[in-house]
């Protein structure tokens, strides 16, 4: 087990390595990062003296290993429009994002797992259809036109709830249920098929067999064994949460990283863009990371070698 | 001279079934619009494609002409509708359903040319990474790893900030973005392949790697091929959709779905269709993809993974 994780750990590395170098590449792409940074208008010797400052005078491989050693410690350098360090920015909003991402994620949770059981145990029956029809629903509709219908709905023609910004629990429901409806879905639609094949398995005709409540076969036995594979696709869809934070924070004001990172791009702030991509990419291998940790307890027929 | 015998004679081995021919895809055509959801998506599809291939035959109006006096009109069942403007008018005049029509234009565009370049890499790689194996594959895989670790949609974004959003930049952009997914699936499927009779066979009359790979291999992981890409389609038109509404996709005065949809939010609240109407457009095709694709999925293979 010790050896399983430390492997794990050591196959995390040339992740992490790539990751910094796609995040370095970002700003290269353009060609003349100065042409990113800079305003505009900048003068030539003012180009020239950002050039020196940020070693872009040196080969490409120098500035690689001075822009990684920064960023290993957190520095992307100062925000252009803010001035402050641009991880200083991105923790800051980084609250307002978790909450956003647990509360969408444990919406997901309590209303995918039951209804792909649900739509599972009752298979073929009205109650599957519709489960089946709203998944379908819930992975075809774009997450930010369902923002828009909600504030349309909810927020001009009813009035129950505002349009956007952060602070109480009744401006959080839009922006978290508009997230989590494509994840109920796909949840709903994994655990589905995944009960299906667990139902079959001989240990639930045994435990039916032993007189086991089917409550408990169902909730229980089989649940248990169908949510290995549903935790791997949650592990997987933190990077489309993680994405779609960024266009939900944007229609709802929501303070959170997912808006700074689309202000930072409208304003060309790379240095607080390349930050935000860093941070969520860690994020979502250290949730990956912990997702295969996690099996083991959960299953203890995976070997690890 | 050798007489037909028992043994020989090979037309005794042919069951009833292969007298009849029919033709492979005639048979998985049917099976595929067996269903009413599938001939229902179907038809959205095919009237899609003839929107984009000929827009101004099926669009009423010109969707870029602006007519002021008839601002913000709601759609024609509604009592203060215009006659003539099926889906109402959008903040300048112009005809939605001509501009949803227009529209179609880049959502088949971009969605099925990114398709092409993530397909055209993501297979290479797939192929590669499954028939070598050992340090190709770890490479590959590890590759996979490292661009499945950034959120798509913020990584695509950044990269067509910086580069700029013109049409062959959000394709090459968003076909590279899908790559690693349609590897992995291929890789998955050329290990279940790999070890069959028919790749020996062909390996001991000398045929060389490469011709392995594409007579050999390809053809027959092409179904998982098919129906992978069949839900990448309709990934693509929502990455598309996504990028459009927030500016990031091909520029004003082309209208596409996504940027319909934003230009109608700062209007919400005197009409509401010119954000709905565009809104379900993009539902409606993305479901006709997946629908369509599930029932190729049983039609080509019943024994591919439901959660491809």
């Amino acid at each position: 087990m010790g050896a399983y994780i430390a492997r794990r750990l050591l196959l995390t590395i040339p992740v992490l390595v790539g990751i910094l170098v796609i995040t370095f590449l970002l700003t290269r792409l353009s060609g003349d990062p100065t042409d990113l940074m800079l305003p505009p208008n900048a003068t030539d010797e003012a180009r020239e003296a950002f050039r020196i400052v940020h070693g872009l005078d040196q080969p490409l491989w120098t500035q690689f290993v001075r822009f990684a050693g920064n960023a290993v410690v957190g520095d992307f350098g100062a925000s252009l429009r803010f001035g402050q360090p641009a991880m200083t920015l991105v923790l800051e909003r980084l609250p307002a994002t978790a909450e956003l991402a647990a509360a969408t994620m444990a919406l997901a949770l309590l209303l995918g797992i039951p209804a792909g059981v649900v739509a599972a145990v009752w298979r073929g029956t009205s109650t599957d259809v519709s489960i089946r029809l709203v998944t379908l629903l819930g992975q075809a509709v774009p997450s930010f036109f369902l923002g828009v219908v909600a504030i349309i709905v909810f927020a001009v023609w009813l009035r129950w709830l505002p349009t956007g910004g952060r602070g109480s629990l009744g401006q959080l429901v839009l922006p978290a249920a508009t997230l989590a409806f494509n994840l109920v879905a796909l949840i709903a639609r994994v655990t589905r098929s995944c009960m299906l094949d667990v139902l079959k398995q001989d240990y639930v005709r045994t435990a039916r067999a032993k007189g086991v409540s089917e409550t408990k076969v169902v909730w229980l036995h089989a649940l248990r064994n169908a949510f290995i594979p549903v935790l791997t696709v949650i592990g997987l869809q933190v990077g489309l949460l993680l994405g779609g934070v960024v266009v939900t924070e944007t229609i709802f004001s929501w303070p959170g990283v997912g808006r700074l990172a689309i202000q930072a791009i409208y304003a060309r702030d790379f240095p607080v863009v390349q930050a935000v991509v860093f941070v969520f990419a860690v994020i979502f291998v250290a949730v990956n990371l912990i997702v295969d940790l996690l099996y083991a307890v959960l299953d203890p027929r995976i070997s690890y070698r | 001279m050798a007489q037909p015998n028992e043994l020989t004679d090979t037309s005794r081995l042919l069951t009833p079934a292969d007298e009849i021919p029919i033709s492979r895809f005639r048979l998985v055509a049917s099976r595929v619009i067996e269903s009413w959801p599938a001939k229902i998506s179907l038809a959205i599809l095919v009237l899609v494609v003839i929107c984009s291939l000929v827009p101004g035959l099926v669009a009423p109006r010109d969707p870029f002409a602006q007519d002021l006096s008839l601002r913000l009109v709601p759609p024609a069942w509604s009592e203060r509708g215009v006659p003539g403007y099926w889906l109402g008018t959008d903040q300048l005049g112009r005809d939605t359903l001509s501009r949803i029509i227009e529209g179609t234009r880049i959502t088949v565009l971009v969605s099925l040319f990114a398709v092409s370049v993530s397909g055209l890499v993501g297979v290479a790689a797939g192929l590669a990474a499954g028939f070598y194996g050992g340090k190709t594959d770890a490479i590959i895989l590890r590759l996979i790893d490292i661009q499945l670790a950034f959120p798509l949609i913020l990584l695509v974004i950044a990269v067509v900030a910086v580069v700029g959003p013109s049409l062959t930049n959000l394709i090459i952009v968003m076909g590279l973005s899908g790559w690693p997914r349609f590897a992995r699936v291929v890789r998955g499927s050329v290990l279940t392949v790999r070890h069959l009779e028919f790749v020996d066979a062909a390996r001991s009359i000398g045929a060389s790697r490469v011709r392995i790979m594409s007579q050999h291999i390809l053809p027959n992981i092409m179904s998982a091929i098919i129906v992978y890409a069949s839900f990448e389609i309709a990934r693509m038109i929502l990455l598309e959709a996504t990028l459009s509404f927030l500016g990031l996709g091909v520029q004003p005065p082309t209208p596409t779905w996504g940027g319909m949809i934003s230009d109608g939010r700062k209007y919400i609240s005197q009409s509401w269709a010119i954000s709905l109407i565009p809104g379900v457009a993009i539902a409606l095709v993305i479901l006709a993809f997946n629908v369509l694709g599930d029932s190729l999925r049983d039609a080509l293979d019943p024994q591919l993974d439901e959660r491809l």
